[in-house]
């Protein structure tokens, strides 16, 4: 099933990869594209250091004993996999690769609206980034990415005030790249493209955006308020000096809630434009998922006390809280809805970007339902901070946001690198990564209802866990695989992949229609948009003896 | 390609399409970069606003040793400055250079009067010890409106002084950057590079400013007038 | 390593069958909704598979499907929370009359005292069948007292009190975990609930050496000069503390709190923050100077001070404490007729 061109060499064409060479004009561009390639390789990197991590962990696991690292070690090695994860690897993955990269050329732009300050929001995160590295080298952190106070502020030997300034650096990146989206969105659509026309991955952006403003400068206060505390021995968050260290917590899941969806939108966003290639129809219900979105980023700021059901708030707040949780997961499961429905009556491929959407939409209703246990207040109390919630939270970081992000790169990878991906490879490694996530993930559900408590790197009184986390570790040897695979023939297919054709996919979207790879303005003139999104009946009418894909 | 056949706006960047999409982009971004300062700002509001209702009385008898007359003052020196940032918007707009130059000038004096009399309250506090920390002493402060002996708990004041410390501390910050700012939009100025038909950046400047004073008349009251009857 | 590899954890208290119940029921209807979208993706996937000349068919939508998919899940989602509220206001409302236990963690240790005065690290021992109540404190950071058998935890949080109860319902040895990270040692921070037999409990009990915590507290007391303003005639420049726990206390500044446990420990050690109406604020603070324990103590000695029969969480007599009013009968001090242990169940 090979796409009939592609067996000529093309001659070389100007885009934005060769245009200007020499790392002044990579480290100096303003370009949306080569930003995102910037951002593409620096989160890599983050990605395997916190896999790295979090190897350890499950390493130390194996056996009952902490016979692997020192308690203080393994306390640092899952606080440093969380805040490292998090705010250096999801937050950024989809909005600051594939959003950057793709925003303005969806739309019909030439760039986003503010160049100059993605290129900020590039140097703002590699700042945070070198800080959190040194911090990492230099002795770590151990107060668990949720830097609940007073331990924190009061109590922890380790390098709080650097990692908690890593973290606001950064934040201001994140907040940056959704001021970006939002103004580029609103102002600079290509005639015709009304809002309605969008395809349903802007509107993905265009929500997680929204959380990105107005949810970042909360954590990014708290953080100054936890570094002043420990520097200056203040008592905002000290109960023996009048201060609650409850607020810490609502202050820090105003955000960090909030902070889930901006991990997850995007991803949808990447899922609903892989399903509506592959199927060759348009979305189920466009307007719904649309709206969805939109009702996710607003919902996601009314649930963040479900993080403190025991924490010692009162009953009334929880009941609230466990209700309007239950709000935000009905949007989630409209949108799985949809994507099952456009299914129906397709012509559904089954190249690796559909695979990598087919275990998204696996893993992430698991993850999704669990969370209908977590809101439930009766269960909460028993399997809140066990590993209950690390599977929960996992199913959809892991198997929702990443599986999104790795399909999305393996769909848009020939429109970026001008390079097709080996698909027997690529499909292999989207296999081995749902195997393998589901064996590290699924037995720690099990291990969760037990009993066995988050952070503990030592259950010598309990062997009883041990043969599930047996099994959780062998799933995470698996997964690494898994993740290691895309990345070497990624690598490979930039020097020896066939080049690829400027839509390999016959692909709706603005974004197909330009040059593999584009050039730097993208369009050689500004498009006008008549036809509505995925129009696919459109393309594909031309195409009936055809089987578009790429082998 | 369209190389640059028709003769545009120098100004006019390359990746917009007219100057009206270029003034409306900047004009929205810069306010949803305040929108992120409100809630920048808010958490410390949040914080502020329930341990004055936890500790109302403490609360009362610390705000009490501010001192609000020179708040108020700058209170006054700020929306002064609101008033010469109008000035310099509408002398850009209608091309009245002397009064746009001289406008911004004295915005920048009057934001650095306001830091001037920031630095002498600060400076009082630390004399007075109610800076939080090693050095801090409260004690045996009345609390005002409340019966004779009844005294602030000193660990509770020094939680005001930390937050009043942080908040007017973060928005002097804030008021450092506006005189940044601002000193790059009066060299533009004096280079001659506003017109009526171009001179966003001090539009958005100008709303910058508003905002830090905004800030500052919610500060004001919130941190200096507790309990203060005639 | 085989022989031991249980898949659900035991269940030895009240709470523990309706937690399970909800969670079978969670199973049952995720189990339901998974096999519903697997079954229709893997159907369509196989059924809609691409064939030559064999066009896909566009469908916009269909607004009867969107709301059935929206209102559906939204009735299911209402169920499972109103069920999940039931459980959980259930789990958190200790019964009246349960028997007390002061918990006091520490980094990395758990440490017990019974009101009735036996001391324990690490262990809890309780008979089966009583309604047990945690009143939990932290000396340092946060930590959580979670005893999966029981599906029980709750956050221990320094600076005040929370509460916890259960009623076990099985004798046997439970693990008892830190569940909220709290430093190096909090893999360490682990012990056991030890269920027995009330009448292994009664031999257990008696075996220790100390009296009930009231009477320590009662010691405290007098020991710290408490007696000299909180009197029980109409003279004293404090409160009269007789019967004053768990009812209604009108402030100076005019609200009407419920006098409970973390009332009586903000009155310790920041004596001006809630001042009783009519009561010039004279009382000195005892922050620094009384440990947790102490504090427990003094607590349990300052309920202990109802009227008997009657113990704390109790809001049923409006009386509001006066100066020069004096509701309940006078009781002798060093009397513990008044403490948990004359509530002991049949």
């Amino acid at each position: 099933m090979s796409m009939a061109t592609a067996t000529v060499q093309p001659v070389e064409r100007e885009d934005y990869l060769n245009k200007h060479y020499g790392v002044g004009s990579w480290l100096l561009t303003t370009d949306h594209k080569r930003i995102a390639l910037l951002y593409l390789i620096s989160i890599t990197f983050f990605f395997f250091v916190g896999g790295f991590f979090a190897l350890l962990m499950r390493l130390e696991l194996l056996t009952p004993a902490g016979d692997l690292v020192q308690a203080d070690t393994y306390n640092k090695l899952f606080s440093m996999h969380g805040m490292v994860m998090v705010f250096f690897f999801l937050i950024p993955s989809i909005p600051a690769v594939l959003g950057n990269f793709l925003v303005p050329m969806m739309i019909g732009a030439k760039d986003l609206a503010f160049p100059k300050i993605n290129l900020l929001s590039w140097y703002l995160y590699i700042i945070g980034g070198v800080m959190m590295t040194h911090c990492i080298l230099t002795g770590g952190v151990d107060t668990g990415w949720t830097f609940y106070t007073p331990f924190s502020t009061a109590f922890s030997n380790s390098k709080v005030i650097e990692a908690g300034l890593a973290i606001f650096i950064n934040g201001f990146s994140s907040i940056l790249t959704g001021l970006n989206f939002v103004v580029t969105i609103h102002r600079m659509r290509a005639p015709g493209m009304t809002w309605s026309r969008l395809p349903l991955f802007i509107w993905a952006h265009y929500a997680t955006s929204i959380i990105q403003i107005l949810g970042t400068p909360v954590v990014a206060i708290t953080l100054v308020l936890v570094v002043a505390e420990r520097a200056l021995h203040l008592g905002i968050f000290d109960p023996k000096l009048g201060g609650d260290p409850l607020l810490f917590q609502h202050l820090f899941w105003f955000y960090s809630h909030p902070a889930v969806y901006i991990m997850i939108l995007p991803s949808m966003g990447v899922v609903t434009e892989v399903i509506a290639c592959f199927s060759r129809k348009r979305i189920f219900g466009y307007h719904f998922v649309a709206m969805s979105s939109v009702a996710i980023a607003v919902f996601g700021f009314l649930v963040w006390a479900h993080h403190m059901f025991v924490a010692g708030i009162s009953v009334y707040a929880a009941l609230v809280f466990s209700l309007l949780s239950y709000s935000v997961a009905v949007p989630s499961a409209v949108k799985v809805f949809n994507w099952t429905a456009t299914l129906y009556k397709g012509s559904i491929h089954y190249d690796a970007p559909m695979l990598y959407a087919f275990g998204f939409l696996g893993l992430f209703t698991i993850g999704g339902l669990t969370g209908l246990f977590l809101a439930a207040l009766g269960v909460d109390v028993h399997v809140t901070d066990t590993y209950f919630v690390i599977a929960h939270f996992h199913y959809i970081m892991v198997g929702g946001a990443l599986m999104g992000y790795l399909g999305g790169l393996h769909f848009w990878w020939p429109k970026i690198s001008g390079r097709l991906y080996p698909e027997g490879w690529a499909r292999l490694a989207a296999l081995i990564v749902f195997i393998g996530f589901n064996l590290t993930f699924f037995p720690q559900f099990v291990l969760g209802y037990l009993g066995m408590p988050r952070r503990y790197y030592d259950y010598s009184h309990m062997p009883e866990f041990q043969v599930l986390n047996v099994l959780s570790t062998a799933g995470s040897t698996i997964l690494g695989i898994g993740y290691l695979l895309p990345m070497i023939y990624f690598l490979w297919s930039m020097r020896y992949g066939k080049p690829a054709p400027d839509n390999p996919w016959n692909a709706a979207g603005l974004e197909w229609q330009t040059q593999s790879p584009p050039t730097t303005f993208n369009f050689v003139e500004e498009p006008v948009v008549t036809w509505e999104a995925y129009n696919y009946d459109e393309i594909d009418a031309g195409h009936k003896q055809e089987a578009p894909v790429v082998g | 390609m369209a190389a640059h056949a028709e003769s545009h706006n120098p100004a006019l960047l390359h990746h917009f399409a007219t100057e009206e999409q270029q003034r409306n982009s900047a004009s929205f971004g810069m306010w949803i970069f305040l929108a992120t300062e409100v809630m920048f700002f808010g958490g410390l509001f949040c914080a502020y606003l329930i341990y004055r209702r936890l500790y109302f009385g403490d609360f009362a008898a610390a705000s009490k040793s501010i001192d609000a007359l020179l708040g108020g003052t700058n209170t006054a020196v700020l929306i002064c400055s609101s008033l010469t940032v109008v000035l310099a918007v509408w002398a850009a707009a209608t091309a009245r250079r002397t009064l746009l130059l001289s406008s911004l000038v004295v915005t920048m004096l009057l934001g650095c009067v306001f830091l001037g009399i920031k630095a002498k309250e600060y400076k009082d506090k630390f004399d007075e010890h109610h800076v939080p920390g090693a050095t801090f002493s409260f004690e045996h402060e009345q609390v005002p409106n409340a019966p004779e002996g009844v005294y602030a708990n000193p660990r509770h004041a020094e939680i005001f002084f930390a937050l009043y410390f942080i908040m007017t501390g973060l928005h002097a910050l804030h008021m450092i950057i506006g005189l940044g700012i601002f000193a790059w939009l009066l060299i533009m100025a004096w280079r001659g590079r506003f017109t009526p038909e171009y001179h966003t950046p001090i539009e958005i400047g100008g709303l910058y400013w508003h905002f830090v004073d905004i800030v500052w008349i919610y500060l004001f009251p919130l941190l200096y007038l507790i309990d203060r009857h005639a | 390593m085989f022989n031991n590899f249980p898949l659900w954890p035991d269940r030895a208290s009240s709470t523990a069958g309706n937690v399970d119940a909800l969670f079978i029921f969670l199973i049952i209807v995720s189990g339901m909704m998974t096999l519903l979208v697997f079954t229709a993706v893997i159907y369509f996937a196989a059924r809609f598979r691409h064939r030559k000349g064999v066009l896909a068919e566009q469908i916009e939508g269909s607004i009867p499907l969107e709301l059935t998919w929206t209102i559906i899940p939204l009735g299911v989602f209402m169920v499972i929370f109103l069920w999940g509220a039931v459980v959980y206001f259930n789990s958190r409302t200790p019964p009246r009359d349960s028997t007390e236990v002061y918990v006091v963690a520490k980094q990395w240790m758990w440490k017990l005292e019974h009101a009735e005065g036996q001391r324990e690290i690490n262990e809890l021992h309780v008979p089966v069948g009583r309604d047990v109540k945690l009143i939990m404190t932290s000396q340092d950071v946060i930590h959580s007292f979670f005893i999966p058998a029981f599906r029980m935890k709750q956050d221990v949080l320094p600076g005040r009190y929370t509460v916890a109860w259960f009623h076990a319902t099985k004798p046997g040895v439970y693990h008892l975990f830190c569940a909220e990270y709290c430093g190096t040692q909090h893999s360490g921070m682990i012990g056991d609930i030890v269920v027995m037999e009330p009448s292994q409990y009664e031999a257990w009990m008696s075996g220790s050496p100390s009296g009930p915590l009231s009477a320590t507290g009662e010691k405290i007391f007098a020991e710290l000069g408490c007696v000299t303003c909180h009197r029980t005639d109409t003279q004293g420049r404090g409160p009269n503390l007789q019967g004053m726990f768990g009812k209604p206390v009108q402030l100076q500044d005019g609200r009407t709190i419920t006098a409970d446990e973390n009332y009586v420990r903000e009155s310790i050690l920041d004596p001006g923050a809630k001042v009783v109406n009519g009561f010039k604020p004279v009382m000195p603070t005892f922050q620094g100077i009384v440990s947790e324990e102490q504090l427990n103590a003094l607590v349990a000695y300052v309920k202990s001070l109802a009227p008997a029969g009657q113990t704390g969480g109790q809001t049923a007599n409006p009386a509001t404490i006066a100066p020069g009013l004096n509701p309940a009968p006078v009781t002798t001090h060093g009397s513990s007729k008044g403490s948990p242990k004359g509530t002991k169940v049949q």
